[in-house]
């Protein structure tokens, strides 16, 4: 599904570089979990998947379903299947949250070359998604994150996702901010998710996401680079231990 | 005190070029009132202090710029709405292309008609307003205007009106030299809705005096769009009586030159007076301006600005708008807000927010900012899939949305929201 290999980038305008030879496959109907220090390059390399501004990539690919996806804007790589949830979802005055997702929604549809979702379609899906979540009818009049606390915006993140229905979702720290109900919600609504031909890219520091949404392959990243590779339970190891020891083994 | 002699010479050359109607009529007071006040203010120049972001040159010339006829393709704004059309040629009223102008609850009498008559109700309204307004600021192309005006309507709401009245100016020469004078007055309780549109002319001088009674009701929306070369000079003139409102809402878009002073007085207690702008420029050759000024001589009134801007490839706007709060006018709520979206580094947008108060128990508020736009927000949108034109698109229309939420009438609102949106497609990039 999702193949990035030996995936190299840097700050545009430092000339800093934060990914460093970065190599990783996400199979379809799987769920990878990536773990790693503060500052390590995590949202980097979701934001460079995801197409945004300032990063440099230097060397490398990473293809979507074959597609190579670093060549695209990011508003194709969105309708070729990417969703990044993330880490920080932005507020955007003025713009409702029902037009965004809508003209969002359709936007993607075009690019396919599929047809409109009828406005009466799209209100019932919206509202029957929005209720799982736990996302009242005012917070959907509202513009976009504006005025939402920090779970909710992750909230919103997860709507937009059930909407969008992507092929690869890269969830960036989505747990982060949630309490203990809403964790749960967000949990069920990824899972609800799952299927053979969709794969999700979770980053989290905190095994308690991971007891919610089981992953079948957990990835330490360190200093730009993917250094362990195991299965669900190395991020037990990482809560118990930390990563001194992985990083001193991998040195 | 005399004039400097540019000045005099510019305002001379002027005059020359111009003349009062044969038979003014009941205007005759008027106009001569006007072009004395014009002959002791002289004519606008650079120099002038309103005018220092702006430069008067082109509107004060004895010949017009000559401004090629743009023939949009689309239906004018407001076309399918049921409204009353008075339609005026490069400032001529065309008769053959107007509706009966038979209205229940208003009057409707064209003025280079109806200054022909002895008596009039216009004419204790005629030049009174802009007169009035030529304090404490000088606005001498609205005394020209007053002066000169080749024609106009006189509208008289006495109850409410069952539909509004569409005023349609067409440009059709490329030297046109248009001088419209019209004077609205609203009687007790009455409500009346005028709209406007444009092209205009190759020049346009536009008066418009609104004398609104106690308990009346005015709205106003007007499009000024789809003729790039013009240049127009208006003034909205109002007087609010006690319990009175006041609305109106300008969109522009595309114009050489456009400068738009609206001047309102509350006199009467509870007035509420609303003036918004929606502006949209592209192109160096782009150059808009706002300058209102409101006074507040009366108790509880309100008073909103809100003026949005949005340019690019180095278009220019400016405004200037001022809150004026008279000893005594106790409990003014008075806002304003000019705000622009700058689409690059070559835009310019000019403000000089002013608030003047003698009054001890008000709350004012002014602000004013320049922006770009947000490229977090830009990025978020573009990666749930929306292209980044029309990301662009969504965001610009989400700026301009306070102002445009000024108007009251959903109908109308859509249009113009639809009409900003087919602009914005039409100039990406
Ligand atoms: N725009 C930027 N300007 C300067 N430094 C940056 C910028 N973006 C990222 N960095 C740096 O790049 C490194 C990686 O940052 P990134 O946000 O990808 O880390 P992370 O693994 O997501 O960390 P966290 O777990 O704290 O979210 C950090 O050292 C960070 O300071
Ligand atoms: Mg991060």
């Amino acid at each position: 599904m999702l193949e990035i290999n030996n995936l190299r980038a840097s700050l545009e305008e430092e000339g800093k570089e934060i990914l460093k030879g970065l190599t990783l496959t996400v199979e379809a109907g799987k769920v990878h979990a990536i773990m790693g220090p503060n500052g390590s390059g995590k949202s980097t390399l979701s934001y460079v998947l995801a197409g945004r501004d300032g990063y440099e990539v230097t060397d490398g690919s990473a293809t979507l379903l074959g597609q190579d996806i670093l060549g695209m804007e990011p508003e194709e790589r969105a309708a070729a299947g990417l969703f990044l949830a993330f880490q920080y979802p932005v507020e955007i005055p003025g713009v409702g949250n029902m037009t965004f997702l809508r003209t969002a929604v359709n936007a993607q549809r075009k690019a396919r070359g599929e047809p409109e979702m009828d406005a009466a379609t799209f209100l019932k899906e919206v509202r029957a998604r929005a209720r799982d979540l736990k996302i009242d009818a005012e917070m959907l009049k509202r513009p976009v994150n504006m005025g939402f606390s920090g779970g909710e915006k992750k909230r919103n993140e997860i709507l937009q996702m059930a909407m969008l229905e992507p092929k690869i979702c890269i969830l960036d720290e989505t747990d982060s901010g949630l309490d203990v109900d809403a964790l749960k919600l967000v949990s069920d609504g990824v899972n609800a998710m799952r299927s053979p031909d969709r794969a999700f890219l979770v980053i989290t520091h905190y095994q308690r996401l991971l007891d919610h949404i089981v992953p079948d392959v957990v990835h330490i990243m360190v200093d730009g680079r993917i250094i362990k590779t195991g299965g669900p339970e190395l991020a037990l190891e990482v809560e118990k231990n930390g990563y001194a020891d992985l990083i001193g083994e991998a040195a | 005190m005399g004039l400097p002699q540019a000045k005099l010479t510019a305002t001379e050359a002027r005059l020359a070029a111009l003349a009062m109607p044969e038979a003014p009529g009941w205007t005759r007071l008027g106009r001569l009132g006007a072009r004395a006040r014009l002959e002791a203010m002289g004519l606008p120049g650079r120099r002038d202090e309103y005018w220092r972001f702006t430069n008067p040159a082109d509107l004060v010339t004895p010949a017009p710029v000559p401004a090629a006829v743009f023939e949009p393709s689309e239906n004018p704004v407001f076309h399918a709405m049921d409204r009353l059309r008075l339609v005026f040629v490069d400032g001529v009223f065309d008769a053959a292309a107007s509706d009966d102008p038979a209205l229940a609850g208003v009057e409707i009498t064209r003025l280079a008609e109806a200054q022909a008559l002895d008596i009039h109700w216009a004419a204790e309204l005629y030049g009174t307003l802009e007169a009035r307004g030529q304090e404490p600021v000088e606005r001498p192309m609205a005394a020209l205007n007053t002066a000169f005006a080749t024609d106009g309507v006189l509208i008289r709401a006495t109850g409410r009106a069952e539909k509004p009245v569409n005023l349609i100016y067409l440009h059709k020469s490329d030297t046109s030299d248009a001088i419209l004078h019209h004077v609205i007055r609203i009687e007790p309780g009455a409500d009346l809705t005028v709209l406007e549109n444009g092209p205009a002319a190759a020049r346009f001088n536009k008066v418009m005096e609104v004398d609104i009674a106690d308990g009346g009701a005015f709205h106003h929306v007007r499009v000024q769009g789809r003729d790039h070369e013009r240049r127009a000079v208006t003034h909205v003139f109002a007087r609010l009586g006690q319990e009175s409102t006041f609305k109106s809402f300008t969109m522009t878009a595309n114009g050489a030159l456009t400068r738009n002073e609206c001047v309102i007085e509350l006199t009467g207690d509870e007035g509420v007076a609303h003036v918004a702008g929606a502006c949209l420029g592209d192109g160096s050759d782009f150059h808009h301006d706002d300058t209102i000024f409101i006074t507040h001589d009366a108790e509880r009134c309100e008073s909103r600005q809100v003026f949005k801007k949005v340019l690019k490839n180095g278009a220019t706007g400016v405004f200037q708008g001022k809150i004026l709060v008279q000893p005594g006018a106790q409990k003014t709520d008075g806002y304003q807000i000019s705000q622009s979206l700058l689409l690059d580094e070559d835009s310019q947008f000019l403000a000089k927010p002013e608030l003047e108060i003698y009054a001890d128990d008000v709350a004012c508020s002014h602000g004013s900012t320049s922006g770009a736009i947000d490229e977090r927000a830009l990025f978020y949108l573009r990666s749930r899939g929306v292209p980044r034109a029309e990301a662009v698109d969504l965001m610009v229309l989400s700026f301009i949305a306070e102002a445009v939420e000024e108007i009251e009438s959903d109908v109308i609102r859509d249009e113009i929201v639809e009409r900003l949106a087919q602009w914005l497609a039409r100039h990406r990039r």
